[in-house]
């Protein structure tokens, strides 16, 4: 397997409103290595969401190619994208997107269920989850039941049940206090550490990028800089 | 293990929604209830008709004058020779038995009870034909059809109705066109019908009926003649038979006979096929209704897809492949029509009984029968309604966009 989790090559993202063309992306060029955290900084609508988008291979680049984790994410249809998803990434939304009317295990075991794991293993595999993010105690409970910080904490804990290549994080603290905020971070920064996996941050809040190894600056759909 | 999961995951999301999933289902409980309940009626129906018909005996056919079809110059009316004819074993070796009769309306009367009732002149070999039985006393006898007595076997309506009892009324006396008539026998009940009565009305000798009641212009003229095949296999050789006897004595012109026969059988198919038709006209009307209740299904089903595309999107980001948001879509749609479907069942059962019970008092009985195959094919039809209307729904519920659907508020 080749370090380079991500690998982006002139990127490109158009949508089309009718008349016009939208240039999302303009052709970025990216790698992330194995492992690596990085965050992605830009103005409101320079492309991060669409590039995250790309990258977790939840839509398609325009233009360009994108390898992820050694697989080449071109031409494929659309239930192999799923099962890319699947296997290799996990994400994290800024309004959680849990499943409200099931309860937290059943929120983690939701992509092992489309994995084919059955009922037993993914449970069992869902209660480890939810205990690394601390909450073994609250496995029955609704999100209706939930404060927000546990409620990221359950969709971390989905995100990172299939063991994925990279987690990818757009704003994930931007619905959340900054206390609650803070140990998010800490919980990702921590699965990083302890298991390698790669995470991608979009953020506005410059003190997260600091705790990034990282940080590409987009602007206008294209890489402005990037900075250690 | 999956399926159960895929059905508690869609039992789970249908009642998250308790009203509005049972107003659906309700479209699908009246489509499948009127459906069921409306063929069971129809068969009702037809038991009831092909009862009667073969009630009236087995293997007969019923010969009477004049023909239908064709003009025919100069036609005969049947007459107690031919009766006699039909029954010689040689000209006619298929012929069992051969009953003629004379029927009129009269004045029955006894005591102060009196009404206007079928009376029917017969010999006595119509006991066997008709088969007729006897709760008392005997049926009509050779001895009184020759001495033309003034004897009378009653149907047990009509001994309840002028004698208020149908049991020991032998040797009473009956009026009939004010001439009075010693009653011998009670004939056995036939099972009431709306169709004419076969248990209300009075048997008197042939004989007795033509030199008393009716007056016709040709000596010994009967009005039909019921004639029994040895056996199931002869009606077709007896039906023959008997044409040609009643040409040779007629002396019909080739090809138009002034006679016509109509067997047992072909009154039956035609009874039949009328129900038949009946019984899909009726299914088909309520079909309507399930057809109805499939769109509430599909309508239903888009409100929901739309309502869920953010759950939609996210089952995507996280692995669902086409095929599953399909499945769970579909899951929903068919359980809603399948548990409508069930439902609707126990209420044709209700339905078509009370229709039953509704047609008995009112005199006329219909058993409602509700077959296993109704039931297997109501199941069925109702789960390929959830099918059918489910299919474009879930298809869109399948092929959203997870970035679209993502998106969507
Ligand atoms: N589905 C879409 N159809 C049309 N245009 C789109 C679509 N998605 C994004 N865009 C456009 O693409 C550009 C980049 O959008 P994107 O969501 O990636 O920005 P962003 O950097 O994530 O902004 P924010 O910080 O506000 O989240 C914007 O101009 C936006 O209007
Ligand atoms: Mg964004």
């Amino acid at each position: 397997m080749s370090d380079i989790v991500v690998n982006a090559r002139d990127v490109t993202k158009v949508y089309k409103m009718g008349e016009f063309d939208v240039h999302a992306l303009r052709g970025v060029s990216l790698d992330i290595a194995r492992s690596e955290v990085v965050s992605i900084m830009g103005p409101s609508g320079s492309g991060k969401s669409t590039l995250m988008n790309v990258i977790g291979c939840l839509d398609r680049p325009t233009d360009g190619e994108y390898w992820l984790d050694g697989e080449k994410v071109e031409n494929l249809s659309d239930d192999q994208l799923s099962s890319i998803r699947n296997r290799k990434v996990g994400f994290v939304f800024q309004s959680f997107n849990l499943l409200p009317r099931q309860t937290a295990l059943t929120n983690v075991v939701l992509p092992l269920r489309y994995a084919g794991l059955n009922n037993q293993e993914a449970q069992k595999k869902a209660m480890a989850a939810l205990e690394k993010v601390g909450l073994a105690d609250r496995v029955k409970h609704r999100p209706n039941e939930l404060s927000g910080g546990q409620q990221q904490r359950v969709a971390i804990a989905r995100a990172l049940v299939n063991d994925p290549a990279i987690i990818l994080a757009d704003e994930p603290t931007g619905a959340l206090d900054s206390k609650s905020g803070q140990e998010i971070m800490d919980l990702l920064l921590h699965m990083n550490q302890e298991q390698g996996t790669t995470l991608i941050f979009v953020t506005h809040d410059p003190r997260i990028a600091s705790m990034t190894q990282r940080t590409v600056h987009l602007k206008d759909g294209l890489v402005e800089e990037e900075e250690l | 293990m999956k399926i159960l999961q895929t059905i508690l995951e869609a039992l789970d999301s249908l009642t998250a929604n308790k009203m509005r999933s049972g107003l659906t289902m309700l479209g699908i409980v009246i489509g499948v209830a009127a459906v069921i309940a409306m063929m069971a009626i129809g068969a009702g129906v037809q038991n009831s008709i092909t009862g009667q018909i073969e009630g009236i005996g087995t293997n007969l056919i019923f010969v009477s004058a004049g023909n239908q079809q064709q003009d025919v110059r100069n036609p005969k009316p049947l007459t107690l020779a031919d009766a006699e004819a039909l029954g010689d074993p040689l000209a006619a070796p298929s012929v069992l038995a051969v009953a003629p009769s004379v029927g009129t309306q009269q004045e029955v009367s006894a005591g102060r009870e009196s009404s206007r009732m079928s009376v029917t002149g017969v010999t006595p070999a119509y006991a066997g034909v008709s088969n007729e039985t006897l709760t008392e006393g005997e049926f009509i006898t050779q001895e009184w059809l020759q001495g033309r007595s003034a004897v009378a076997v009653i149907g047990p309506d009509t001994a309840q109705r002028l004698f208020d009892r149908t049991v020991g009324v032998i040797g009473e006396t009956i009026r009939i066109a004010g001439t009075p008539y010693r009653v011998v026998g009670v004939l056995e009940a036939k099972g009431g019908s709306g169709f004419g009565s076969q248990d209300d009305r009075v048997l008197i000798p042939l004989t007795t009926a033509q030199s008393r009641l009716i007056q016709r212009n040709v000596r010994d003229s009967v009005d039909s003649i019921q004639v029994q095949a040895v056996n199931s296999e002869s009606v077709a050789a007896a039906t023959e038979e008997i044409s040609q006897i009643l040409r040779t004595r007629h002396r019909t012109e080739v090809g138009i006979d002034d006679f016509t026969l109509f067997s047992q059988d072909s009154i039956l198919s035609i009874a039949q096929s009328i129900t038949g038709i009946l019984t899909v006209f009726l299914g088909g009307i309520a079909g309507i209704s399930l057809l109805v209740g499939g769109i509430g299904i599909m309508n239903i089903m888009l409100v929901s897809v739309t309502e869920r595309t953010r759950e939609i999107g996210l089952r995507k980001a996280v692995g669902a492949r086409k095929r599953d948001i399909l499945i769970q879509f579909l899951t929903e749609s068919m359980l809603l029509s399948l548990l409508g479907g069930l439902v609707g069942i126990l209420l044709a059962v209700g339905l078509a009984y009370g229709i039953g019970a509704i047609a008995a008092a009112s005199g006329t009985p219909i058993d409602p029968s509700i077959t296993l195959s109704a039931v297997l094919l109501a199941t069925l039809f109702s789960m390929s309604v959830g099918l059918l209307f489910g299919i474009y729904p879930a298809n869109r519920a399948a092929n959203l966009q997870p970035v679209e659907a993502l998106r969507y508020e």
